[in-house]
C-alpha cells in the first residue's frame, strides 16, 4: 500500500504527510495520538470563509518512542494551510508543551515537526497569539528541564512564526530542503523590492534560507538527511547534546548571534558567508551530497557551538 | 460550503477490526477521509463538506460505487474536501478500506 512505501526508512520526508512523518520518525507502532481526527477539534473560523477545516486542524500530537524513550511530538501538517499556526493547531501544541513541563512523569522530550508559513491569516490574532503562547510554552518547558527538538525539512519550510519557534527550541535539524526564515521571500521582495531579495531566483532563495547555509551559520544543530531515517538520526543524535537553559547558555547564545552579526553582517549572499567562513571552494557547497557536507559543517567553527 | 450526507446499505460488514482510520489531506486537488466503525450492521453513512459546489450528482455517482465494489458496512466516512477529482476520491475511500481491514 503506497501509505507504508511512504513511511519506509528511506522514505522522503519532504514529501510526506504530517502523519507519514510521524509513523517514520517513531518506533513501529508506539505513537498515541492526543485529540484524534474523531474528536472532529476543527478551526471555528474557517467556515466563516467557505473554507474547508481539517478534522486535526492540520497538527497531529501524541506520545511514543524514539529508539526506546518516550517522546512527546506534534507535527505540522504542510499541505493544509500552509502548515499554518492558528486557534486550534496552535492549541494543541501549547497544550502538548504544558503537558511535559508540569508533569515529570510523562515525556521529557517534545519533538516538534515543523511544516508551515506562519500565521494563518484567516484567522490573524488568534494566531498571532497561538506563536506567542507556544514561544512562551517552549521556554517554560525548556525551564522546567524539557528538551524541545525542532525538525525542519516540509514543503512549507518553517516561516514567520514556526521560524521563530524554531530559534526558541533547545536544538534543531534541518534538511537541504528544510528552509528557516522570518519573513519569506516573497515578503522581503515585496516590502523592500526585487534588488533586495528576488524570490523568483529559486537559487539564492534555496542557497539563504535553505538547510546547508542555515546549518552552516549555526540556524541549525544537525543536518538530515531528507528521509525517515535521516531525520530519526538526527533527532536521535541532538537529544544527547540537549544544552541546559540556563544563564550561561543564554549568554553564550547571546555572543554567538553578535559575534555572527559582526563577521557575516556585510555579506549579501550565502556563498560570500561560506567563504568568510573559512571555506576553500564556497560554490561547491550547493552539490555537495550529505556525507560531505556533513564533514564540512563539522568543521565550521560557526556551526558548533554550546549556545541555543 | 456544500454540505452532502448519503445513506447506504451495503450487501455486508467491512472486514477487520481497526475502529478508526485517516487518510489524505485538506489540500489543493485532495481530500481527507475519517473512516470510522461506528454504525450497526451493514450500514453505510458518507458525509462530505466541500466548498465546489454544483458536483451533487458526481458525489452520489462516486459513493454509489464505492459503496457497491467495497462493501463499507458499519463505517461513518466524513470527508473534507479540498476540491479533489472524482479519481482522487474513489482513489482515496479506496486506500481508507485497505487501512480499516488492516490487522
Amino acid at each position: 500500500m503506497m501509505e507504508d512505501a511512504a513511511i519506509h526508512g528511506q522514505g522522503s520526508w519532504f514529501q510526506a504527510t504530517a502523519r507519514q512523518r510521524i509513523a517514520g520518525l517513531l518506533d513501529p507502532d508506539s505513537f498515541t495520538e492526543f485529540l484524534g481526527p474523531s474528536e472532529r477539534v476543527r478551526s471555528p473560523h474557517l467556515h466563516l470563509f467557505d473554507l474547508p477545516a481539517a478534522f486535526d486542524d492540520g497538527v497531529v500530537i501524541g506520545r511514543g518512542k524514539l529508539d526506546g524513550k518516550d517522546v512527546f511530538v506534534a507535527a505540522q501538517e504542510g499541505q493544509f494551510m500552509g502548515g499554518t499556526f492558528a486557534e486550534v493547531s496552535g492549541a494543541k501544541i501549547v497544550g502538548l508543551l504544558r503537558a511535559a513541563r508540569g508533569h515529570k512523569d510523562l515525556p521529557q522530550t517534545v519533538l516538534l515537526l515543523l511544516d508551515s508559513g506562519g500565521v494563518r491569516l484567516q484567522e490573524a490574532n488568534a494566531g498571532e497569539l497561538a506563536v506567542a503562547e507556544v514561544m512562551r510554552a517552549i521556554v517554560q518547558a525548556r525551564c522546567a528541564g524539557v528538551a524541545v527538538i525542532a525538525l525542519v525539512g516540509g514543503k512549507a519550510g518553517a516561516f514567520g512564526g514556526a521560524g521563530l519557534t524554531a530559534a526558541t527550541c533547545s536544538r534543531i535539524a534541518v534538511s537541504e530542503q528544510g528552509r528557516i526564515a522570518v519573513s519569506g521571500p516573497e515578503v522581503i521582495e515585496t516590502n523592500m523590492g526585487v534588488e533586495e531579495f528576488d524570490s523568483s531566483n529559486k537559487a539564492l532563495v534555496w542557497s539563504t534560507d535553505g538547510g546547508k547555509n542555515r546549518r552552516l551559520i549555526g540556524g541549525a544543530d544537525a543536518f538530515a538527511q531528507d528521509s525517515m531515517n535521516g531525520f530519526r538520526a538526527a533527532a536521535k543524535a541532538l537529544l544527547s547534546r540537549v544544552p541546559p537553559f540556563d544563564l550561561k547558555t543564554m549568554q553564550a547564545e547571546q555572543e554567538r548571534l553578535a559575534s555572527r552579526q559582526k563577521r557575516l553582517g556585510a555579506c549579501d549572499d550565502a556563498v560570500s558567508m561560506w567563504r568568510v567562513l573559512g571555506i576553500k571552494d564556497p560554490e561547491a557547497v550547493r552539490d555537495m551530497d550529505g556525507k560531505d557536507f556533513t564533514a564540512l559543517a563539522n568543521s565550521i567553527k560557526e556551526a558548533s557551538h554550546d549556545a541555543r | 460550503m456544500l454540505t452532502l450526507k448519503f445513506k447506504h446499505a451495503a450487501k455486508r460488514r467491512l472486514s477487520g477490526k481497526k475502529d478508526t482510520s485517516i487518510i489524505g489531506v485538506v489540500a489543493s486537488g485532495n481530500l481527507e477521509v475519517l473512516l470510522e466503525r461506528v454504525l450497526p450492521g451493514a450500514e453505510c453513512e458518507v458525509d462530505i463538506a466541500t466548498p465546489i459546489t454544483g458536483y451533487d450528482e458526481t458525489w452520489k455517482a462516486v459513493v454509489t460505487e464505492f459503496v457497491e465494489r467495497f462493501s463499507p458496512g458499519g463505517l461513518r466516512v466524513s470527508i473534507n474536501d479540498g476540491g479533489a477529482r472524482p479519481d482522487t476520491v474513489f482513489l482515496r475511500l479506496m486506500q481508507g478500506c485497505a487501512l480499516m481491514e488492516k490487522e
